[in-house]
């Protein structure tokens, strides 16, 4: 029976964090007591993508996007809307550029510039129901390219579509299943990476949480394309939900006949497993993934052989990313000419992107490829909060680079960003503001890759260990002239010597860092400055003797007793005693504490 | 040389460990779902428990070993009962997931993998959640929170005492 109301919740891990569950429950309740079971019905969705509003409800049909919503709104909204049909206008989004409420999601300036392929399901549908699923055109795709296409007509497809692969490296998906199809074997696998290791990119996990059967469809075709019969899905263990709704939708799927023998009454069986891994970044790696699905050290090896040739149990292997195989059954479905029409000459689709930092929206976005840095961090992300300003947007995670302002009006794909000396990855944004040091972040990175390096290849074990250690002496603020230089020359010999994609991309970082920030290099090591206030050991705490009020708060949290004063008495700092640990600024009501570097 | 020789117990725990590796058995690779079962089991593990991995899937300890050391997820010493999991991802790392981990330390006088004496809370550092979003973001156990600040840090620990 049709329902008056759909209520969407979502429940993507950000907002389950924020309580979604819970007001979930309590829309429930309320339901029930006023009797509206019939009438409204409640459905928990995967991630939306605008965390930063969550949690997050969407009511149908009349597309009211509430934000913010905690249990005690449930019953406002309830009794007013739903039963009385009107908003509850405290709780809907007001657009920041008119401070006007927005009465439909869909004008909502985050949803606006975004286009949704891969996210198509995340957040309107229920990920544990194959119903749904089914209703939104659900495994159409595997079926018409089971029935009514051959492998050949499926690759034809793929090829025209132009998808490449959306993990990071950006090959072109075809030849990755053409290399494998033509391998002679009878045994051949399907691999996923849902490994999603880069720091700041969530795009896979709000996939597989919001829409797992997408990912099971298009690894079912890839496993029609080249002949295989099973396919692997390794995800990593701190995705416990990702894990349980994977699971289920695959028993779901293998229940339903769409996975196990004879898939549509064809000579076609797919069976798929989940594999959950332990943590280890370099396992983002291909062949260290497939080491450590067959239960091994998860070591990366030379190529060749790829894995197209000898990858799971050396035996031909397809591997591609989740947001890859999500693209899968909109190309079978809509044709690949449809895909190739969208986005670049290069770069054709869609790419999701997770927005973090210091922006005003955080979340997920998807946009068609060609999509300038700006649109995406100011139109979509809204810019930095009040009184900051951008200086730096980090794209590709650790093995990516930083790109600044004067460059945001670059359109993004593949070719482009790596022109700038930063990369696709696999979309993780993250804004920083003045409040960012750049060679601190540098050395963060570098403190990342050297302890994720796996220690077998000499280049990445030793190299990046010898850059980390300039840094961390540049941030002590004991460099030296050379060590810019030093740097460089490590950075570009580990480029060319590691064995795998992560010490051949680790130093991006630092080179790209000091390309466009030379400057914050020169003033830690010339003048002992860290103009952003991040490295402890270039600051010093003062204190403002006007603004003092002489509360002896500080005085009480300093750990080293570096303060002087007492009540009715200024205090001052002791400058010989004094660790920088920072409690004084942090905890004094009246901002008298000051922080100053290089001013000496 | 002499072969390394460890007790290994006949107890409720090492029978359901025993259980599930005849459930798998017959799976190629099984070693890491393993040891993920194991850890589940014993909430560590413990080199006999790593020596009756070895015995029942007919795998050297060396190789056991060499991958339970590999991997951050498994843990050779025993945890407290709450694991905080601070994220160092990039974007908590940005809004100041130092100064949270710093914090902690402060409270429960412990370094980074450490357990407290009273066995209640072992502090750990992660790599990204995935929540980018709320960043600075931490897990105790399977709950996550969100932009986590000095004052949450005091109100989580206070919850965690509560429950004991």
């Amino acid at each position: 029976m049709a329902h008056r109301m759909n209520v969407l919740v979502c429940s993507g891990a950000s907002c389950i964090s924020n309580n979604s569950l819970k007001v979930k429950e309590a829309l429930l309740a309320e339901i029930e007591r006023l009797d509206l079971k019939r009438e409204i019905k409640v459905i928990e969705t995967g991630c939306m993508g605008p965390c930063q509003l969550g949690p997050v409800l969407l009511v149908y049909p009349d597309e009211t996007l509430y934000k913010k919503v905690q249990v005690a709104d449930v019953r406002e909204i309830v009794e007013q809307h739903f039963l009385k049909g009107r908003p509850v206008e405290r709780l809907m989004y007001k657009s920041p550029l008119t401070d006007e409420l927005v009465h439909k999601s869909r004008d909502v300036d985050y949803f606006k510039k975004q286009y949704k392929i891969v996210l198509a399901n995340c957040g309107s549908i229920d990920p544990e129901s194959l119903d749904e699923y089914i209703a939104v055109g659900g495994y159409e795709a595997l079926g018409k390219a089971l029935t009514e296409m051959n492998p050949d007509s499926v690759l034809d497809e793929i090829k025209i579509s132009g998808l490449r692969g959306r993990g990071g490296g950006g090959f072109p998906t075809h030849l990755k299943w053409m290399f494998t199809k033509n391998e002679k074997s009878k045994e051949k696998y399907v691999i996923c990476n849902a490994d999603e290791g880069d720091p700041g990119a969530f795009m896979d996990r709000s996939v597989i949480e919001g829409d797992p059967h997408t990912l099971i469809e298009g690894m079912a075709i890839a496993g029609y394309v080249v002949g295989a019969s099973k396919g692997y899905i390794y995800v990593r263990a701190e995705y416990p939900l990702a894990i349980e709704r994977l699971e289920k939708a695959i028993a779901q799927a293998k229940e339903t006949g769409f996975l196990g023998e004879n898939i549509f009454q064809t000579d076609f069986s797919f069976d798929l497993e989940v594999r959950v891994g332990a943590g280890a970044f370099v396992c983002g790696e291909e062949t260290a993934l497939i080491h450590s699905i067959e239960g091994k050290r998860g070591t990366p090896r030379p190529r060749p052989p790829y894995p197209s040739a000898s990858g799971v149990w050396g035996k031909p292997t397809v591997l591609n990313n989740v947001e890859t195989y999500a693209n899968v059954r909109h190309i079978i479905l809509n044709g690949g000419a449809w895909m190739a029409k969208i986005g670049t000459e290069t770069s054709k689709g869609t790419k999701v992107f997770a927005l973090s930092g210091t922006i005003k929206n955080t979340g997920l976005a998807e946009v068609p490829m060609g999509t300038t840095i700006r649109e995406l961090i100011y139109d979509i992300g809204g810019g930095a909060p009040e009184g900051h300003e951008i200086k730096a947007v980090q794209l590709g995670g650790p093995s990516g680079g930083c790109v600044t302002p004067e460059y945001f009006d670059t359109p993004i794909d593949y070719e482009s960003l790596t022109a700038l000396g930063a990369m696709m990855g696999s979309g993780g944004v993250i804004a920083m503001d003045e409040t960012a040091c750049m060679v601190n972040t540098a050395k963060f990175f570098l403190d990342f890759t050297c302890f994720e390096s796996c220690g077998k290849c000499v280049p990445c074990r030793v190299g990046l260990k010898q850059m980390y250690g300039i840094l961390d002496k540049i941030t002590k603020g004991e460099g030296e002239e050379e060590d810019i230089e030093a740097l460089e020359t490590l950075g570009k010999t580990i480029k060319a010597t590691a064995l795998c994609g992560l010490g051949q991309t680790a130093p991006n970082p630092v080179l790209s860092t000091i390309k466009f920030f030379r400057h914050e290099y020169e003033e830690h090591i010339f003048e002992k400055k860290c103009r952003a206030l991040v490295c402890k050991d270039l600051i010093s705490y003062e204190i403002n003797k006007d603004a003092c009020k002489a509360c002896t708060l500080c005085a009480q949290k300093c750990p080293v007793d570096a303060i002087k004063g007492e009540r009715g008495v200024v205090h001052e700092i002791q400058q010989e005693k004094c660790i920088s640990c920072g409690n004084c600024y942090d905890v004094c009501p009246f901002g008298a504490v000051m922080r100053l570097s290089g001013e000496n | 040389m002499e072969a390394l020789k460890i007790h290994i117990p006949d107890n409720e725990q090492y029978r359901e460990l025993g259980a599930y590796i005849e459930s798998v058995r017959n799976m190629p690779g099984p070693l890491i779902n393993v040891l993920h079962k194991a850890q589940g089991i014993f909430g560590y593990l413990p080199m006999e428990v790593q020596a009756f991995i070895s015995r029942e899937l007919d795998i050297p300890l060396s190789t056991v070993y060499g991958v339970v050391t590999f991997y951050n997820f498994f843990s050779m010493t025993p945890r407290g009962k709450y694991v905080i999991n601070v994220c160092m991802g990039t974007a908590c790392y940005v809004k100041g997931a130092g100064k949270v981990v710093d914090y902690f330390k402060d409270e429960l006088k412990v370094g980074e993998g450490e357990t407290t004496e009273d066995n209640l809370f072992t502090l750990t550092t992660a790599r990204c959640f995935g929540a980018c979003g709320l960043a600075p973001v931490l897990m105790v156990n399977e709950d996550v929170y969100g932009h986590v600040d000095r004052k949450k840090v005091t109100e989580i620990l206070k919850k965690y005492r509560s429950l004991g």
